[in-house]
């Protein structure tokens, strides 16, 4: 894989070609280009422009806020926030443009504002986590637990818990636009995604992030600023759960604190894990995530176009995760 | 720091969630009428008995050093076993719920012990399994459950003048606690969260524990499943959504440190009760009328109490490091 970040030491490299390594080293890889084959067999009308835009529309936030969680889990941490961020980003934005908030002078401030407020809220909510992780010392899976709940509520609490519905296509094109045919929102998503994985393998920051999640005393040992590495990470994951909650509301059109973003912690964990990434931190692979939320994704969409229920399709995703953590369970015996 | 503040620091730290709670519960005597009237408190208990009996499961795994997220979802599935089996009796469904929840902690014991995969990921694949499972049974909708066969006793019947799904959360719980304080399955439990290495080493039996935990937590949620069927007759497949996290938090306020190794049963139940009278004192306050607070400031409440409590906790183990 491009920018898996740990590499097998010599001992384990064979010159023979060996089946089981490869496998398992380029599982993700491997699953999906079969299921794309299988697609193209079986699924009516696969091949066509179309399936293809549904497919990476339907992924883009889980791929968006799944970068910030490849990231989060890289140092061993977990953030269970995101969703809950993303309401609440989800809230604020209409609430600006709409001018519910505060009178706004030109309509085109509202809409810059509907773009930058929400993010930078989100972001800074990630750093409250950072903090918590950080400063407070708190687990994270706990910490991050605190914004899930409470998150969610603010969200609500904003909107009073309705429904806001809008029509601006200019706030809109984030979720709805296209350049050259291409779906904005897949442009942002490819854009973050080689960004960050140019980041993790590039980068002085990137590394830190690895060395941190592979041996954290280690890390500080070396003089690795690991507090303030930690917290500018779960930052980045805030960030990007805002700009996933804008193109969520932007694509509905409506912004619904009740639901914007509810499961995607789950959703975005998921596809970390499928994609390689070790949850126990220390190696992480961005490209993988995109892959691993490409496979979920299309196993759904594969099992919906042949006429299984939406359920059944919930089984078999649970079915792919354990599989791939297994596989690469044994990659590493 | 001297011995006599750290002393007092540990205590609060113990007993913090029990001394929350009584401040709470007096608040409520003091400020509203009826707030300890037998209406109020049964209801509080017979509402709040469903996720008492998932956070004893939570407990006990999270001791353990692991965690459930399935358990939210496996009560859904046994709602709805529950619920299609409630015609032919109260025992069906109540054993049919039990054995659906129990079907899911196998699930979980054996990827964990067997498969060696991270509890976290196990239980969250688990969990959309369980929650497929009960959707495809349900035919994506609520099932109602039969009034005939008495099945909605469970969740709404009383016995002795009390709530029977209170009574089934009061013997669990007992139940629980004689095991964790009084057999050598609960010392296990607490040695494998405190070091699984060390008690491996030491002979326990750290992997078959460990699977019975699992299938402990999911029996027990699946018996929720079966109060919730009950309760509100019907089994409800799309229930249960953020249970396990609301489980967690009472169990982390009920002190119990996530990290394992340490934990009570009886903080847990005091943990519950006080998350659950959040709610119940947020609904008093409304009826006072001074303040319209709406129902989604529960969660931030409940989001800021959890804060307040791992925040103490946090700092409290801090000074126990220094003072070791």
């Amino acid at each position: 894989m491009a920018d898996t970040a740990a590499t097998l030491p010599p001992a384990h490299r064979s010159p023979r070609f060996d089946v089981r390594r490869v496998l398992t080293r380029h599982g993700a890889w491997i699953a999906l280009a079969l299921l794309i084959l299988v697609n193209f067999a079986i699924t009516p009308n696969f091949a066509t422009w179309q399936t293809l835009n549904v497919n990476l529309t339907q992924v883009c936030a889980i791929v968006i806020v799944g970068v910030g969680m490849t990231l989060v889990i890289a140092t061993g941490g977990i953030d269970l926030s995101v969703g809950a961020l993303m309401a609440i980003a989800g809230a604020l934005a209409p609430l600006i443009f709409l001018g519910k908030l505060f009178p706004l002078p030109h309509p085109a401030v509202g809409i810059a504002l509907a773009f930058v407020v929400p993010v930078l809220v989100a972001a800074a909510l990630g750093w409250f986590n950072g903090w918590l992780v950080t400063r407070i010392r708190i687990q994270p899976i706990i910490a991050t637990l605190v914004l899930f709940i409470a998150g969610r509520g603010i969200a609500q609490v904003f909107t009073n818990g309705n429904l806001q519905v809008f029509n601006l296509p200019s706030f809109q094109f984030i979720g709805l636009g296209r350049i050259f045919g291409i779906p904005f929102q897949a442009i942002l998503m490819i854009t973050i995604v080689v960004a960050a994985a140019w980041m993790l393998r590039r980068t002085v920051f990137g590394r830190q992030i690895l060395a941190i999640g592979g041996n954290e005393r280690a890390a500080r040992l070396s003089g690795i600023p690991v507090a303030s590495v930690k917290q500018r990470v779960y930052l980045i994951s805030g960030l990007l759960s805002g700009i996933a909650g804008l193109i969520v509301i932007a694509r509905n059109s409506a912004a619904d604190a009740n639901l914007v973003g509810l499961g995607m912690e789950l959703d975005a964990i998921a596809a970390v894990a499928v994609g390689g990434t070790l949850l126990t931190g220390g190696r992480a692979t961005v490209i993988g995530t995109l892959v691993g939320a490409l496979i979920i994704q299309l196993v759904r969409y594969t099992l919906l176009a042949n006429g299984v229920p939406d359920a059944a399709a919930l089984v078999a995703k649970a079915a792919i995760i354990v599989l791939a953590v297994w596989l690469q369970r044994q990659s590493h015996r | 720091m001297n011995a006599i503040s750290l002393k007092l620091f540990q205590g609060i730290g113990r007993y913090g969630v029990l001394l929350a709670l009584v401040a709470l519960i007096l608040f409520g005597w003091l400020r509203y009428e009826n707030f300890l009237g037998a209406f109020n408190v049964l209801s509080v208990l017979r509402y709040n008995s469903m996720f008492a009996l998932v956070a004893l499961g939570m407990c006990f795994v999270i001791i353990t050093g692991g965690i459930d997220l399935s358990v939210g979802s496996t009560a859904a599935l046994g709602s709805v076993v529950a619920a299609l089996l409630s015609p032919y009796g109260v025992m069906p469904g109540l054993l049919g719920g039990l054995a659906a929840g129990l079907a899911v902690g196998a699930c979980n014991a054996f990827i964990i012990t067997r498969l060696n995969i991270l509890p976290f990921i196990t239980t969250l694949a688990t969990m959309l399994a369980a929650s497929g499972c009960a959707l495809l049974l349900a035919n994506n909708q609520s099932v109602s459950v039969s009034y005939e066969t008495g099945f909605v006793e469970l969740g709404q019947g009383d016995f002795l003048g009390f709530p029977i799904p209170a009574w089934i959360a009061l013997i669990t719980y007992l139940l629980g606690s004689l095991i964790i304080n009084f057999t050598s399955f609960g010392r296990t439990v607490l040695a494998i969260g405190g070091n699984e290495d060390a008690a491996r080493l030491m002979g326990l039996p750290a992997q078959r524990v460990k699977a019975l935990v699992y299938l402990a937590s999911g029996g027990l949620a699946g018996l929720a499943g079966v109060i919730l069927a009950a309760q509100f007759g019907a089994g409800q497949p799309i229930e249960g959504v953020g249970w396990e996290l609301f489980a967690i938090a009472a169990v982390v306020v009920g002190g119990t440190l996530l990290t394992g190794g340490v934990g009570s049963v009886a903080s847990t139940l005091a943990g519950v009760l006080l998350l659950g009278l959040i709610f119940n004192i947020l609904n008093f306050e409304n009826g006072l009328g001074w303040i319209s607070l709406s129902a989604y400031w529960q969660s931030v409440i409940r989001g800021a109490f959890l804060l307040l409590v791992v925040a103490i906790q946090a700092r409290l183990s801090m000074h126990t490091e220094e003072a070791a």
